[in-house]
C-alpha cells in the first residue's frame, strides 16, 4: 500500500474508476435478474458479477492487490475454512440415515 | 507504558499492530457471515420451493448504490489524510457517516413495511434468514457509525498529537467499512434477486 502523497494522488483516479465500474456492475446485476433466467443460470450470473465487484472492493479499496505476505497468509487460511464452512453442510443432504426406503 | 508498533511496522510481519489486528478480525467476520451464507444454502436447497419477489428490488438497489458510494467516500477520507488535507478528510468521513445513516433509514422503512404485513422472521424460512442476515449486517453498519462518530468527535484530537497513528485508525476503520460493503454486495443478489 502506498503512503507517498504523489502515489496516493494516482490511486485516487483508480478509486473513481472502480466506483464507476461498481455502479455499472450493479445495474448489470439488476438487469440480468430481470431476464428471468433458469435458477442455476441466474445464480451463476449473479455470483460471477458479485465476485467481480467484491474483487474490485478488496483489491483496490482495501489495497489487497498490494499487501504484505502476513495478510495474504491469514486470508488464504480463512478462504480454506470458508470453503469448508460453505460446502461441508451440504453433505448432510447425502445422509440417508433414518429415511424410509 | 508505550505500546510498540502502533505506527511503525513490526519487523517480522511488516505491518503495524492495528493493521494486522483488523485483518484478523475481518477473517473472523468472514467465518461469521460464512456460517450464515452456509445456512442460507442449506435452507434453500432443502426447501420444496423458494419465494421470489418478496423484497423491493428498487430499495435494495438504492441501498447498494448508497453503500458503494460510502465505500468511496471512506477511501477518499483516508487518501485526503495521507495528502494532509484535513478539511477534505472531515468532509469525506462525514459523508460516509451520513450515507451509512441513509442506508439504515431505508432499511427501517423496508423492515416496517414487512412487519406491518405480518412478514416478520416468524412468517417463513425466507424471512427468518432475511432478517437474520440483514439484521446482523445492519448491526455492523451501526458499529461502523459509532467508530466514525468517535473519529469525527473526540478521537479527532489524535491527529494533532500523532498524525500517523490517526491515519492508521482511519485506515483500519476503512478496511472494516469496505468489508461491510463487500458483505452487502453478496447479500443483495442472494436475497433480493435470486
Amino acid at each position: 500500500m502506498h503512503s507517498d502523497p504523489a502515489e496516493i494522488k494516482k490511486s485516487v483516479r483508480s478509486y473513481i474508476t472502480v466506483f464507476v465500474m461498481l455502479m455499472v456492475f450493479t445495474v448489470l446485476t439488476v438487469t440480468a435478474a430481470s431476464f428471468h433466467f433458469a435458477v442455476p443460470m441466474a445464480i451463476t450470473v449473479a455470483l460471477i458479477i458479485a465476485v467481480m465487484k467484491g474483487s474490485m472492493v478488496a483489491g483496490v479499496f482495501m489495497h489487497l492487490s498490494n499487501e504484505k505476505k502476513a495478510i495474504y497468509g491469514a486470508l488464504l487460511l480463512t478462504l480454506a475454512f470458508f470453503i469448508v464452512l460453505l460446502f461441508v453442510p451440504l453433505f448432510t443432504m447425502m445422509d440417508h440415515i433414518g429415511v424410509a426406503k | 507504558m508505550n505500546i510498540p508498533y502502533t505506527v511503525e511496522a513490526r519487523p517480522d510481519t511488516g505491518l503495524h499492530n492495528g493493521k494486522l489486528g483488523i485483518w484478523l478480525f475481518l477473517a473472523s467476520e468472514v467465518m461469521l457471515f460464512g456460517a450464515l451464507f452456509s445456512s442460507y444454502i442449506l435452507l434453500r436447497v432443502g426447501a420444496p420451493e423458494w419465494p421470489h419477489g418478496e423484497l423491493s428490488v428498487p430499495l435494495g438497489t438504492i441501498n447498494t448504490i448508497i453503500l458503494i458510494s460510502s465505500s468511496v467516500t471512506m477511501v477518499m477520507a483516508w487518501a485526503s489524510l495521507k495528502m494532509n488535507d484535513w478539511g477534505k478528510h472531515r468532509l469525506y468521513l462525514l459523508g460516509t457517516f451520513v450515507l451509512a445513516g441513509i442506508f439504515l433509514v431505508n432499511k427501517y422503512f423496508e423492515y416496517s413495511e414487512h412487519l406491518h404485513k405480518g412478514e416478520g422472521p416468524w412468517h417463513s424460512t425466507f424471512f427468518a434468514i432475511y432478517f437474520t442476515m440483514t439484521g446482523l449486517h445492519g448491526l455492523h453498519i451501526v458499529g461502523g457509525m459509532i467508530v466514525m462518530a468517535y473519529l469525527l468527535g473526540p478521537g479527532a484530537k489524535l491527529w494533532k498529537k500523532n498524525p500517523d497513528q490517526f491515519a492508521n485508525r482511519i485506515e483500519a476503520t476503512g478496511l472494516y467499512w469496505h468489508f461491510v460493503d463487500l458483505v452487502w454486495i453478496f447479500l443483495f443478489p442472494v436475497l433480493y434477486l435470486l
